[in-house]
């Protein structure tokens, strides 16, 4: 399934500055980067508990937002880009360099 | 069951592959040009000069990502492996099974029919759409003999003549196969080590990715993919990937090299000659073939034996199941894939 996750973390303090590299990573560990703050996790349900957990972990709720939506099997049709930065989807497009 | 996952190939010439938290990053030029997470990979292949951190080889054989290193050219150079996991006493089933010889040409015979049967398949096609051609039907007829006298066990021995009579056959039977009259893609048997003419240059490199793909699957389902059946162990063969690929070479790799030339996609401009008189796919023209690998392994079928929906790429790996259902005991048979 694909997740979407999109963050807001605080950077005013040296911390916030942290939790945002940290949650940042660990996004990148599972999905691809679509937009600053913006990633795209495909990922089964295992793999989804793990980095979710680990994101819960790491983020402040008193200052930082997290938001998760859900896209399901059939994503593929329940998104569009427009513009730049378009990212390969890495289920079925040619992973050819 | 297991998802099919996307493969990775990498023919930058100079590219670095490394290891970035949970992804691989391929670099070219000092410069990022994609980054993967691992979990979305079941494999990647190396074209020529690509190197790779070692802390990244160590990653793949943890997350059972295969890793192959290929020549420019398509041949097979290196692979990486892992500690050796899965089942311990399946992998001693299958040398035991390997001793017995009784055993070990029932599964011959059925990867052969298998074989022979997908070969035909092709041929048939090739009569429906392209009506009655006498070459065609001689090879077909021949087939279907080749098939009837394997309803009887015999020596493996005597399986590999037969395969190769098949074969021999089949080929023949080729050249009508190719529908574009263009001298660079007349065909006159196979031949190899190395391709000489530009139709088995592509074979040989489709052949060669379906060797990668069906030794991942044999690993993945804990196989040792160097003892096989119809192929006889030789240091460093992969015997059993070999095996397993029969059933699949005329269904994804030659049906794949015809339709790439007979739809004008692979030119004849698109080789090169050595000084040896070795052929071989330009950069473009390996890509293209590539592409069309990739896209072929999406397409969805149902499974004669499983009858179940699965993607082409992970037909290797249902049948890789299968054989090992087959040797803990649980199948009486290994039930060849054919193609229906």
């Amino acid at each position: 399934m694909l997740v979407l996750v999109s963050y807001d973390v605080s950077t005013i303090s040296k911390p916030g500055r942290r939790r945002l590299a940290r949650i940042a990573k660990t996004c990148l560990n599972y999905g691809q980067r679509v937009q600053n703050s913006v990633f795209e996790c495909l990922v089964d349900s295992a793999q989804w508990t793990a980095l979710r957990t680990e994101l819960l972990r790491l983020y402040n709720p008193d200052e930082d937002s997290l938001r998760f939506y859900f896209l399901g099997k059939n994503w593929e049709q329940k998104l569009e880009h427009h513009g730049t930065k378009d990212t390969p989807n890495l289920e079925n497009d040619l992973l050819i360099i | 069951m297991k998802k099919h996952l996307n493969t990775l190939y990498v023919t930058t010439q100079k590219a670095y592959l490394h290891k970035e938290g949970q992804s691989v990053v391929v670099n070219v030029e000092q410069e990022s040009k994609l980054r993967v997470p691992i979990h979305t990979l079941d494999g990647i292949v190396c074209f020529g000069v690509v190197s790779m951190s070692p802390f990244l080889m160590h990653h793949c054989a943890e997350n059972n990502v295969a890793v192959s290193f290929l020549s420019e050219y398509g041949k097979f150079l290196a692979r990486i492996q892992g500690p050796v996991s899965g089942n311990v006493l399946l992998r001693r089933e299958q040398y035991r099974v390997a001793d017995r010889s009784a055993a070990a040409s029932a599964i011959a015979r059925n990867i052969l029919l298998g074989k022979i049967a997908n070969a035909r398949a092709v041929l048939r096609r090739a009569l429906r759409d392209h009506g009655e051609q006498p070459a065609l039907k001689t090879a077909e007829n021949r087939l279907s003999q080749y098939l009837r006298r394997l309803q009887q066990p015999m020596p493996i021995e005597e399986l590999r003549g037969n395969e190769g009579e098949a074969a021999a056959s089949y080929f023949a039977a080729f050249p009508q196969l190719i529908t574009v009259k263009d001298a660079a893609f007349s065909f006159r048997g196979r031949n190899r080590r190395p391709p000489t003419d530009p139709v088995n240059a592509m074979l040989s490199f489709a052949y060669t990715l379906l060797v990668h793909d069906c030794r991942s699957a044999l690993e993945g389902v804990g196989l040792d993919p160097c003892v096989g059946y119809l192929h006889a162990d030789r240091p460093g063969r992969p015997s059993l990937a070999l095996d397993l690929m029969e059933e699949f070479r005329a269904l994804l790799a030659d049906r794949l090299v015809l339709s790439l030339i007979n739809r004008r996609q692979i030119q004849p401009g698109d080789f090169n000659d050595s000084a040896g008189g070795a052929v071989s796919m330009t950069d473009a023209a390996r890509k293209t073939l590539l592409a069309a690998w990739q896209k072929r392994k999406q397409e969805e079928i149902i499974h004669p034996y499983l009858e179940e929906k699965c993607k082409i790429g992970l037909l290797p790996h249902l049948q890789a199941q299968l054989l090992a259902r087959h040797l803990r005991g649980d199948l009486d048979a290994y039930p060849p894939f054919i193609w229906k």
